[in-house]
C-alpha cells in the first residue's frame, strides 16, 4: 500500500519514542499538578473556603416577634398587630406582560405609573412595593408568578378604635417602632425581642431553605390601659360634638377615676386617625391633655379658698365685697357681674375674680404657692407619657402682689388639663391626693393629704352651688346625682397681652358629690358660636360623659330623681374669667 | 467485515451483536462509557432544575455513539479521503460566519441552517488535525517530510485558527491550534525549530497582549488575582474555586452541592460542571475520574501508537492529546489555575456538538484500533 523508503519502516510505525515518552510524561505531570491543586483546595483550605462558601448563603434573619396588644381595662384590643405580607423586587429581574403589570398595581394598590418608577430603579437589589399587603391579596400576588416579586412576612398595626383613641394609644412607624403615644411609652414591652433563624438563600437572596431557629421571638407584652373604652368613646362623642356646635379651635377631655387615680378616658380634638399613615397634621397629632398648658382661670379658685379655710382666715360665711373694681397697685380686677356683698361660698358659686384676688392677698405668698406646689401644679405628673407637660408655676418669691392676685383666680399660672384634674382629686377625696396613671393599676395608691378633710367638703359644698341655678354652670347638673364643678373662661394671652376674643372655656367636676367618684374636666379652646363661658360650654360635654360614666359603673344616685332645674338663659351668671 | 481475524469463534447466532460491536474498540468504549455515567450522574444533579436538559443529554449521547459507531466502520484510508472535504466545507463555513453569522453575546460564532444553527470552529476541532495528517500523509509519500511542509502545515493551521479567533473565539481558536500543533509536534518538528519558536512566541508576547481583546486581557489578569473583581470577571473564578474547596475530601454527597444548587455557579451544566462534580463528590471523586481520563488516554495512546500509516498514527496522537487538552484546561480553569476559556469536560459537560465531535474522535481512534494489523507483512 505505501512505498517503501517513504517513512522509515513504515509497516510498524509508531510515533517517535522520544515524543511519546514525552507526551505522556508532561500528560502525567500536569494531571499530577491538578489533583495537587484539588488537594490543596479540598484538603488544605477545604475549611476557609467552606467558610466562604457558606457565607454566602448561609444567612441569620430576624424573626420579627409579635408586638403586643394594648387594651383597655377591661381587655378591649386598642392595638393589634395583624400578619400581613410585606411585598418588594428586585427590579432587574422583574418581567411581567403589561396586562400582568396592571394587575400587579392594582393589588399593590399602586398606580401604574408608581408602579413603573419603582421598578425603573434596576441598579437596586431591593425595592419595597407594599409593606402591609393582607394576605388574601398576597395570595393572588403569589398567583401572578411574576419573577422578581417576593414576599416576607410582616404585622401591621391596627387600631379599632381609629380617631377616637389616637391620641393616647399613639401609633408605630413602618418598622413598627412606637412614634407617639402609648406605643412609644411602652415601646420596650411592646416589641418584644426578635428572635433569629438561621436560612439559606440562593443568589438572589431568596430563601429556599429553613436551616432552623437559633432563638425563639421573644412576643411583645400586651400593655393594660386604665382606659374604659366605653367611657372614652362617651367623652370623644360628647366633646366632638361641642367642638362642631361651637366652632372651637380645639378641645380636650379627662375623666380620672377618684378611687385609683386611673384616667378613664383621654381625648383630644382635632384627632386623627392612627390606620392611615398618610398626611398628618402636627396640631392634630398633639396630646392636649397632657401636653398643652394653659392658663385655666376661674377653675383655680377653689385652691385659693381652700388655702384660707385651712389657715382660718375665712370661713364660707365671711363675707366679702366684691362691688366696683378692685384696684391693686396699679392694676384694676373687674368682675363680669356687680354681685355687691358675697360670702366665700358665693365667690366661688359666683365666681367672682374680685372676691378670690381680695382673699389670696390676706394670705402669704408662700402658703398659695404650697397648695399649687402640693397638687402638682410646676411638676409634670410622671405619666410614662412622651412629652407631658408640668406647665407652668414661678416661685413665690418673685410674685408681686398683683400676680398674687390673678393667681387666685387661674392667670399668670398654666397647667396641663391632666394638672388641673387631678388637682380637683384633693376635694374629691376629702383633701387627699393621689398620683394618676395611664395603666391599669391593681396597688392602692400612695395618697397624700393636702388639706383637711372638713375644708375639702366645705370647698365641695361650693362647687355644688356652682352647680345649681344661680351657680355659673346649672348645665352640669345630672338627674339622681349631687354634682360640684367649677367653670373657667380665660382670655387667651395673645401678644403679650390678654386677647378680648379668644377665650379658652372649661369645667372641672365632679359626681356624686356626697362621695365623688369621678373627676372630669373639660376645655374647649377658642369657641366661636357666640357663647364663651365654661358654663355654657364646657360644662354640658361634662354632664353628657359624667351620667354616662356614674351609669356604666353603676354609681348609686344621692339625689333624688326629679327633673333639674335649669335657668333660663337671663339666669346664668355669668364670670369674667 | 470479511477478513477481520476477530471474527473467528463467535457463534452464528449471535451475528447481530457481532455486527454491532465488530467496529468498536472494547476496552475504549468501556472507558467513554464509564465516564459517560460519571457525566450523567453529575449533569443531574446540576440540572435538577431543569429536567429537560437531562433528556437532551441522554439524546446527545445517542446521536453521539450512533456517529462514533459509523465513523469506526470507516478504515482510516476512507478517513483520509475524507480530510480534504471537510476541512474545505469547514472553512466556507467559516467565511459564511465571518460574512453574515449570528452575534450572540458580542461573538460573530454562529450559523443559522434554517432549522438548527451550528458552530462551524467546532467542525475545525476535528477539521484541522485530519487535514494536517492528511497533509504529512501525502508529503511523506514520495520523500520523507522537509522544513517547507512544516511551513506549508503550519499555514493551513494558521487559516482557520485566524478566522476563529476574529469571531472572537479565544478558547476555540486555541484549541484548534492546539489539535493542529500536535500534529505538526508529532510529524518530527525539529527541536530545534520548536525551541527557536517558543523563544519567539515568547518574545512576542507583549505584541499577542495587544492584539487580546479587553475581556480576554481582563480574564488572565483575573487569573492571578481573582479578587479584583470578585463579582464581575473574577465571580466565576472564585465560585468556582469555593465550590471545589467546600467539597472537601469526600464531597457533599449526590445533590447536596450548596454552591451549585443555589445558583451561585454559573454554567453550572456546561463548562463549570467540574465544580458541581468537586463539591458533591470530593477529592475522591476528582481522583476517580482522573483515573478514568488517564486510562482513556492511556488506552488511546496505545491505539495511536501502533497506528499502522503516518496518517493514522498523527491524527490518532493528536486527537488523545486534544482529548487530554479538554480534560485537563477545563479542570484547571474551575480550579482556578487556568484562565476562563470556554472548554467543555469531555463527556461530562452539557452540550451536544461537543459530545457529537468527542464521540467522532472515539470513533475515529476505533477505526484506527481495528484496522492496525489489516495490512501488517
Amino acid at each position: 500500500m505505501y512505498r517503501a523508503g517513504a517513512v522509515q519502516n513504515p509497516w510498524r510505525a509508531s510515533l517517535p519514542a522520544s515524543r511519546s515518552r514525552l507526551v505522556l510524561a508532561v500528560l502525567l505531570l500536569s494531571m499530577l499538578l491538578l489533583c495537587g491543586r484539588a488537594f490543596f483546595l479540598q484538603a488544605v483550605n477545604h475549611s476557609v473556603l467552606q467558610a466562604r462558601g457558606d457565607a454566602y448563603y448561609r444567612r441569620i434573619i430576624e424573626v420579627p416577634a409579635y408586638r403586643g396588644r394594648i387594651v383597655d381595662r377591661n381587655g378591649e384590643p386598642l392595638a393589634v398587630s395583624t400578619p400581613v405580607r410585606s411585598v418588594w423586587a428586585v427590579p432587574s429581574e422583574v418581567e411581567a406582560t403589561s396586562a400582568e403589570f396592571a394587575q400587579l398595581a392594582r393589588l399593590l394598590e399602586l398606580s401604574t405609573h408608581e408602579l413603573r418608577a419603582r421598578l425603573a430603579e434596576t441598579e437596586r437589589e431591593f425595592v419595597s412595593l407594599n409593606r402591609s399587603v393582607p394576605p388574601e391579596i398576597a395570595a393572588r400576588i403569589t398567583a401572578l408568578q411574576v419573577p422578581g416579586i417576593f414576599q416576607d412576612t410582616a404585622y401591621r398595626r391596627f387600631y379599632p378604635a381609629g380617631d377616637v383613641m389616637a391620641h393616647l394609644v399613639g401609633f408605630t412607624d413602618l418598622a413598627d417602632h412606637g412614634q407617639e403615644g402609648m406605643e412609644l411609652a411602652f415601646q420596650k414591652e411592646l416589641a418584644g425581642t426578635p428572635g433569629r433563624r438561621g436560612v439559606i438563600r440562593d443568589r438572589k437572596g431568596a430563601v429556599v431553605e429553613d436551616a432552623g431557629l437559633m432563638r425563639e421571638a421573644q412576643q411583645g407584652r400586651d400593655v393594660t390601659l386604665s382606659i374604659d373604652a366605653r367611657i372614652q368613646s362617651l367623652a370623644f362623642r360628647a366633646l366632638r360634638d361641642a367642638v362642631i356646635a361651637q366652632h372651637a379651635r380645639a378641645g380636650s377631655i379627662i375623666v380620672l377615676d377618684t378611687q385609683s387615680g386611673e384616667v378613664l378616658a383621654l381625648a383630644n380634638l382635632p384627632t386623627f386617625n392612627p390606620n392611615n399613615r398618610g398626611q398628618r397634621d402636627p396640631a392634630q397629632l398633639r396630646n392636649r391633655v397632657l401636653t398643652d398648658s394653659f392658663e385655666p382661670g376661674s377653675t383655680l379658685k377653689p385652691f385659693t379658698i381652700s388655702v384660707a379655710l385651712e389657715e382660718g382666715k375665712v370661713t364660707p360665711d365671711t363675707l366679702i365685697q366684691t362691688a366696683g373694681t378692685f384696684a391693686v397697685g396699679t392694676a384694676t380686677i373687674h368682675d363680669a357681674h356687680q354681685e355687691g356683698v358675697l360670702n366665700v361660698a358665693q365667690v366661688i358659686q359666683k365666681s367672682s375674680n374680685i372676691g378670690a384676688a381680695k382673699i389670696a392677698l390676706g394670705l402669704t405668698a408662700e402658703s398659695m404657692w404650697q397648695m399649687f406646689q402640693s397638687v402638682g401644679f410646676g411638676t409634670a405628673p410622671h405619666l410614662g407619657f412622651p412629652g407631658e407637660s408640668g406647665g407652668r408655676l414661678r416661685n413665690y418669691k418673685t410674685w408681686r402682689p398683683i400676680e398674687q392676685a390673678t393667681m387666685a383666680y387661674g392667670h399668670g399660672i398654666a397647667v396641663s388639663l391632666a394638672q388641673l384634674a387631678h388637682a380637683y382629686l384633693m376635694f374629691a377625696r376629702d383633701g387627699e391626693v393621689i398620683p394618676i396613671s395611664l395603666t391599669r393599676s391593681v396597688a392602692e395608691p400612695e395618697a397624700h393629704r393636702v388639706i383637711s378633710a372638713k375644708t375639702a367638703k366645705q370647698v365641695r359644698t361650693m362647687l355644688e352651688m356652682a352647680v345649681q341655678p344661680g351657680g355659673t354652670a346649672p348645665a352640669a347638673q345630672i338627674v339622681g346625682y349631687r354634682v360640684g364643678g367649677k367653670t373657667g373662661t380665660a382670655h387667651k394671652p395673645e401678644n403679650g397681652t390678654y386677647s378680648e376674643s379668644k377665650y379658652i372655656a372649661s369645667f372641672v367636676g365632679m359626681a356624686p358629690a356626697s362621695h365623688p367618684r369621678f373627676v372630669i374636666a373639660v376645655m374647649i379652646d377658642e369657641p366661636h358660636s357666640g357663647e364663651y363661658y365654661g358654663g355654657q360650654v364646657a360644662a354640658p360635654v361634662f354632664a353628657t360623659v359624667m351620667s354616662g360614666a356614674l351609669r356604666m359603673f353603676n354609681i348609686a344616685p344621692d339625689a333624688p330623681l326629679t327633673p333639674i332645674a335649669l335657668p333660663t338663659s337671663d339666669g346664668v351668671v355669668e364670670e369674667g374669667t | 467485515m470479511q477478513g477481520d481475524s476477530r471474527m473467528t469463534g463467535v457463534s452464528p447466532n449471535t451475528g447481530w451483536l457481532h455486527w454491532a460491536f465488530d467496529p468498536l474498540d472494547v476496552p475504549l468504549l468501556s472507558i467513554v462509557l464509564l465516564i459517560v455515567m460519571v457525566g450523567l450522574v453529575t449533569l443531574y444533579s446540576a440540572t435538577i432544575d431543569t429536567p429537560s436538559r437531562f433528556n437532551a443529554q441522554l439524546i446527545n449521547i445517542a446521536v453521539g455513539m450512533l456517529a462514533m459507531w459509523l465513523v469506526a466502520r470507516l478504515t482510516p484510508t476512507q478517513l483520509m479521503h475524507w480530510a480534504v472535504p471537510i476541512f474545505a466545507g469547514g472553512l466556507l463555513l467559516l467565511v459564511l460566519v465571518a460574512l453574515q453569522g449570528e452575534v450572540v453575546n458580542g461573538a460573530r460564532r454562529w450559523l443559522s441552517l434554517g432549522f438548527m444553527r451550528i458552530q462551524p470552529s467546532e467542525i475545525m476541532k476535528l477539521g484541522a488535525p485530519l487535514m494536517l495528517a492528511w497533509f504529512f500523509h501525502q508529503r511523506s509519500q514520495s520523500q520523507a517530510l522537509r522544513g517547507g511542509d512544516f511551513v506549508i502545515a503550519g499555514a493551513l493551521l494558521l487559516v482557520p485558527t485566524a478566522l476563529i479567533l476574529r469571531q472572537p473565539d479565544l478558547g476555540t481558536a486555541l484549541l484548534v491550534a492546539a489539535a493542529g500543533c500536535y500534529v505538526i509536534f508529532l510529524a518530527g518538528l525539529s527541536w530545534r525549530v520548536l525551541l527557536a519558536l517558543v523563544v519567539a512566541g515568547l518574545a512576542s508576547t507583549p505584541f499577542v497582549w495587544s492584539l487580546l481583546h479587553d475581556y480576554q486581557r481582563r480574564r488572565l489578569l483575573i487569573l492571578l488575582d481573582p479578587t479584583q473583581d470578585p463579582l464581575g470577571a473574577g465571580y466565576h473564578t472564585i465560585q468556582s474555586t469555593i465550590a471545589v474547596g467546600s467539597g472537601g475530601l469526600f464531597g457533599k454527597g449526590w445533590l447536596n452541592g450548596t454552591q451549585t444548587h443555589l445558583e451561585f455557579i454559573p454554567e453550572r451544566h456546561t463548562d463549570f460542571i467540574f465544580a458541581v462534580f468537586s463539591e458533591e463528590f470530593g477529592l475522591a471523586g476528582i481522583a476517580l475520574l482522573s483515573v478514568l481520563y488517564l486510562a482513556l488516554i492511556a488506552r488511546a495512546f496505545v491505539i495511536a501508537s501502533n497506528a499502522p500509516t503516518l496518517f493514522a498514527r498523527l491524527l490518532g496522537g493528536s486527537l488523545v492529546l486534544t482529548l487530554a487538552t479538554y480534560a485537563l484546561v477545563n479542570m484547571g480553569m474551575v480550579g482556578g489555575v487556568l484562565p476562563v476559556v470556554g472548554v467543555p469536560l469531555p463527556f461530562i459537560s452539557y452540550g451536544g456538538t461537543a459530545l457529537v465531535a468527542l464521540f467522532i474522535a472515539i470513533g475515529a481512534l476505533m477505526s484506527i484500533a481495528r484496522h492496525r494489523q489489516l495490512v501488517a507483512s
